[in-house]
């Protein structure tokens, strides 16, 4: 719990990223910049199906829509949050000369998405539609 | 700034394109938003939440714009933490908006 409150801290005191350490080459700071905004496209994406469910499925019953909507909504915000806090470690590692933080995220993301798509399959297959 | 200490790889254009499409999947998701929140006719409620939905998207632009602008020399700073705290609330703040309007 204190190393979440750390670096939440870190979110909001931009200053303390660049206090310790070397400034790293400039090329590794934007591929990292680089990985973040894909991880915010990844996050975006996922806001957007959530959103696209809720839209585009008006047959499905109202709690398998809302269900599969927060779902997808939920790993949205969940993705965005692990994108800032991935890039700060990471610029953090590259400063101090460390290894790059390692994340069991991606798999988490993974299972996630395929629970989502097998709920998908099953309801379409079993037609769980409203009356 | 002369060519001779330009990047080869191009890393300051590729990190702007990148964000260039992050920019562009955030419109999608505003207007997404819009769509929803217009469903069920121009409501009091329905427009603030365009408001707020076309509040967050700004900011992305926002801050997508200014890093933009930096990216243009040769050797560009790394990104304020700041700047992709924003980026990632509003983020955050689309997915919110979605949710509630579930319901």
């Amino acid at each position: 719990m204190n190393k979440i409150a750390q670096s939440v801290r870190l979110w909001f005191a931009p200053q303390r990223v660049r206090e310790e350490g070397n400034t790293p080459d400039y090329r590794f700071s934007l591929a990292n910049e680089r990985t973040f905004l894909a991880w915010v496209r990844t996050a975006l994406a996922l806001i957007g199906g959530g959103f696209a469910v809720d839209q585009f499925l008006p047959d499905l019953a109202w709690g398998v829509r809302a269900g599969l909507a927060l779902g997808l909504l939920a790993a949205g915000v969940l993705c965005a949050l692990r994108a800032v806090n991935h890039w700060v470690r990471c610029e953090r590692a590259m400063r101090r000369g460390e290894d790059l933080p390692v994340s069991r995220f991606p798999t988490l993301l993974s299972l996630v998405v395929a629970v989502v798509a097998v709920a998908m399959v099953v309801v379409v297959l079993f037609g769980w539609e409203s009356g | 700034m002369t060519a001779a200490v330009r990047d080869p790889g191009l890393q300051p254009e590729r990190t702007r394109l990148a964000w260039r499409r992050t920019t562009l999947s955030a419109t999608v998701v505003a207007l997404l938003a819009v769509r929803q929140a217009l469903h069920s006719g121009a409501t009091p409620g329905a427009l603030v939440a365009v408001a707020l939905s076309t509040l967050a998207w700004l900011g992305f632009l926002l801050v997508a714009h200014r890093r933009v602008v930096a990216l243009g020399t040769a050797r560009p700073p790394a990104l304020a933490p700041r700047g992709a705290l924003t980026a990632a609330l509003c983020t955050v703040a689309l997915a919110a908006f979605a949710a509630a309007m579930l319901f």
